[in-house]
């Protein structure tokens, strides 16, 4: 930072007081009266400017401006949207994780239900039946929340409304009218998902192998993803791919022909029925493009929607690593060893202080950065760090949520061991999910 | 609604103090680096500027001497003087940690008069420059176990021990001393009082050459039927069960941020200092691909910065909470075990990046390195932050969960 009139003459006046004539002669004393009396009316005028500036009419059109205040409060909204998700996570997701996960399968009326909570409702505009409030700060409360019930029907659970934020926040006119309607009508379910990832090591979500060409009837893609949720289930699925040089989104219905779905089981997220999509020269019709001929300023921003969907995973694993402390707190409780709980122990109660400590630290970065997103302003580096943080903090969560069981944590017995799998997700993956 | 930033209000503040950092502290951190126990005069002058700036603020000021929990009211959300300290704090000790604890008048036994002192009290010491007097040589951690003696007489108490690790102890014009009222009565019975320098039976016997922040001095102190009188003892009188030592600990819900603040402010200055060098030498962690795709020197970054800003964002939040009235001890030591730990791996880590270069004391980067350590250590060591945060989380008292 450059240094200031401020900042000038504190400079001065710390090489005044060092000078030997100024102590011999007892000088400082008077001087030292000046510099308060100085500083302190000085400093009210900078306040008083900074006030009558932040008074001005505000541009109505301008985003909103930022809250004044550093606050860690929910809104009575977002309050009860938590509630009721934490009890459905609690009630409706949590007894189908064991099984789900064992079978690799999505249980049947696991989206149907799902519904009831509305999330694909959130950002859909009131004219074409949704709420019309894209939230990223409240969505990612969401996903900590549902992942806290389970990791990868969480996944399952979010693949759709991620489609429908997608759409939403960049689709133009046509895509929106066209698609957002679908995720309305109570009597049929429509599932999305969104496909990023591509099968090889070292992959780059900057370095796309799957490419477009454009051709008379729209355009045709070819390439691989892996990782994709409802893999063969769902009823549209959002591609990213490179097109002109640029990483695009492509809007590709399942009756398209040419799709090929291969189950792909990996390590974790069993439940969420993952699967590889190979698109060999498909042919995409004109309205494919996602945002297509908007205008500079509402075009489609590829490292926001990476961001987005980076955070979104983070959200999910804080609540996944949330579930593991509550779950381990009572157990090394309960657990004696050597005449007492295993908890009177340090070894084992500082693991228990650190994954508290590392949770709140997830938290409060990916909050940061949610908030910064949701009030339009640059959340790139703070996603970045954050996403950072939870992939190191949240699998060493995993690891110890599993150590601290011991060999129980090693079998099915207790869920330990599905976390361990599900949480090394985060440094794998990108996209998939969108707040 | 939830928003992590700095208030507008507070970001004059925040530049003062950085342009205190940058031109009073940083041209004279050397200088008292090497010449341990040498009085910083320039610090006078700064304090005068420090109170003028700290006096000025519409909220009610800032500052250790300040530090006080606010009232709890759900209708509004308050960025109060913790906040405002830790903040302010923060930028100050990216100058100079040392000192930054010897500022006069900032020092904790300040924030354990603003938090526990009756009005008269405040009137009597709310100027003065006050040390927190509470290691022994057989207790550290074990502040329970204090031996040093307050025994009532007539009007007044009669103190006898010794006190070791009183930062800026000879320097301060008063001490606030921890002392058992009843051996017997375990921690219940200890009490702080304010000793004023110059009360007969008080001395300073040492002074300890240090590891670090040697621009603040480290006293030991010795009390021989030190008598002061009883208008002095903080807080109740009375050895109640309940209330007794958890009173005297409460100062250390608003302080542990203020030292989480501390190394917050010196893993900064490591961090910029080390993106400069480096990005002479052509390297810029510019956050474009992930830390796997990356070098090692930009992961190596990337988990520092990562660190540090989870470290700053659970200090402000502690700080927010005592601002707001909400319990916060747990959070208190969550802040200080985070910031502690990750300051000393940040400022070692860079020296460590470096080389010779971190290493030599052509730069501050050995210094801070050095300077950190501290951090981790007092106002509750990272191990004494885990025992609080794992037994609140378990339920567990300190005789269980030992």
């Amino acid at each position: 930072m450059p240094t200031d009139i401020q900042g000038l003459g504190l400079g001065l006046a710390s090489r005044f007081a060092a000078n030997p004539l100024v102590q011999k002669y007892g000088l400082s004393k008077p001087a030292e009266k000046i510099a308060y009396i100085a500083t302190k009316k000085g400093f009210q005028l900078a306040q008083k400017a900074l006030a009558k500036k932040s008074n001005k009419p505000k541009d109505l059109k301008s985003l909103p401006a930022p809250a004044a205040l550093f606050d860690l409060s929910l809104t009575e909204e977002q309050q009860m949207i938590r509630d009721s998700v934490k009890s459905y996570a609690e009630h409706n997701i949590r007894p189908l994780a064991l099984s789900a996960d064992e079978n690799a399968e999505l249980p049947e009326t696991l989206l149907k239900d799902a519904e009831e909570l509305g999330l694909n409702y959130f950002a859909i505009p009131e004219n074409l039946g949704g709420v019309g409030q894209l939230s990223p700060m409240t969505n990612a409360l969401v996903a900590e929340d549902l992942g806290w019930g389970d990791f990868s029907l969480a996944y399952a659970i979010l693949s759709s409304s991620s489609v429908v934020n997608t759409l939403s926040r960049w689709g133009n006119d046509q895509q929106k009218s066209n698609w957002l309607p679908k995720f309305c009508d109570e009597n049929q379910v429509f599932n999305a998902a969104i496909a990023v990832q591509e099968p090889q090591p070292l992959f780059n979500s900057e370095l796309l192998n799957t490419k477009v060409k454009q051709n008379k009837k729209g355009y045709i893609i070819t390439g691989s993803k892996s990782l994709v949720p409802l893999a063969g289930k769902a009823q549209l699925y959002l591609v990213v791919a490179q097109f002109k040089g640029k990483n695009q989104v492509f809007i590709v219905p399942a009756e398209t022909k040419g799709l090929q779905f291969q189950s792909s089981p990996a390590m974790g997220l069993r439940a969420a029925e993952v699967g590889t999509l190979t698109l060999d020269k498909v042919q995409l019709d004109k309205h494919a493009l996602l945002g297509n001929n908007l205008p500079q300023h509402k075009a489609f921003c590829y490292q926001t929607f990476i961001d987005s969907s980076h955070l979104a995973w983070c959200a999910m694993a804080i609540g996944c690593c949330q579930a593991a402390l509550d779950y381990l707190v009572p157990y090394v409780n309960e657990r004696y060893a050597f005449g007492e709980p295993i908890s009177h122990r340090q070894s084992v109660a500082f693991m228990i202080a650190n994954m508290k400590i590392e949770i709140e630290s997830m938290r409060l970065l990916v909050w940061q950065a949610a908030s910064r997103f949701e009030r339009g302003e640059d959340f790139h580096r703070d996603t970045f760090l954050a996403h950072h943080l939870c992939m190191d903090k949240s699998m060493e969560i995993g690891t110890n949520a599993v150590q601290l069981l011991g060999g129980h944590g090693f079998t099915k017995e207790h869920p330990a061991e599905r976390w361990y799998r599900d949480l090394r997700v985060l440094a794998v993956i990108s996209g998939g999910l969108q707040l | 609604m939830i928003n992590l930033e700095v208030p507008k209000k507070l970001r004059v503040l925040v530049n003062q103090a950085r342009q205190t950092a940058d031109n009073v502290f940083r041209p004279i951190s050397r200088k008292y680096d090497k010449a341990e126990h040498d009085y910083p005069v320039e610090l006078d002058m700064f304090a005068a500027i420090m109170d003028g700036m700290n006096d000025a603020l519409v909220d009610g000021g800032a500052g250790s001497g300040k530090l006080r929990q606010g009232t709890k009211d759900s209708s509004q959300v308050q960025n109060g003087i913790n906040m405002t300290t830790v903040l302010g704090l923060a930028e100050l000790c990216r100058g100079d940690v040392g000192l930054s604890l010897t500022m006069p008048r900032q020092g904790l036994g300040n924030a354990a008069i603003a938090a526990v002192a009756n009005d008269e009290q405040l009137a009597r010491f709310g100027n003065k420059w006050a040390a927190m007097a509470i290691t022994e040589p057989g207790c550290g951690s074990d502040s329970a176990a204090v031996r040093t003696s307050a025994i009532k007489d007539g009007d007044d108490y009669i103190i006898n021990g010794e006190k070791i690790f009183v930062t800026s102890g000879e320097r301060a014009d008063a001490v606030v001393v921890w002392a058992t009222v009843d051996k017997n009565l375990g921690k219940a019975a200890i009490k702080s009082f304010v000793v004023e320098k110059g009360t007969p039976g008080m001395e300073v016997t040492r002074l300890e050459k240090k590891l670090g922040i040697k621009a603040s001095d480290t006293a030991s102190i010795s009390f021989n039927d030190c008598r002061v009188p009883r208008a002095n003892l903080l807080g109740s009188e009375e050895v109640s069960l309940d209330k007794g030592f958890s009173g005297v600990m409460q100062t250390f819900d608003n302080t542990r941020p203020v030292v989480a603040a501390m190394a917050i402010g010196v893993a900064t200055a490591s961090i910029e200092r080390t993106r400069e060098l480096l990005k002479k030498q052509g390297i810029d962690a510019d956050y474009k691909r992930p830390a796997k795709l990356s070098s090692q020197l930009e992961a190596e970054i990337y988990q520092m910065e990562a660190e540090l800003e989870a470290a700053r964002l659970l200090t402000i939040k502690a700080a927010w909470m005592a601002d707001n009235g909400q319990p916060n001890s747990m959070e208190a030591s969550i802040s200080k075990a985070k910031a502690g730990r990750v300051a000393n791996y940040i400022t070692l880590k860079c020296v460590e990046l470096l080389g010779t270069v971190g290493y030599c004391e052509d730069e501050l980067l050995e210094k801070w390195a050095r300077d950190s350590k501290i951090l981790d250590i007092f106002e509750g060591t990272q191990q004494i932050q885990q025992l609080i945060i794992a037994r609140r989380l378990l339920g567990k008292s300190s005789s269980e969960l030992k």
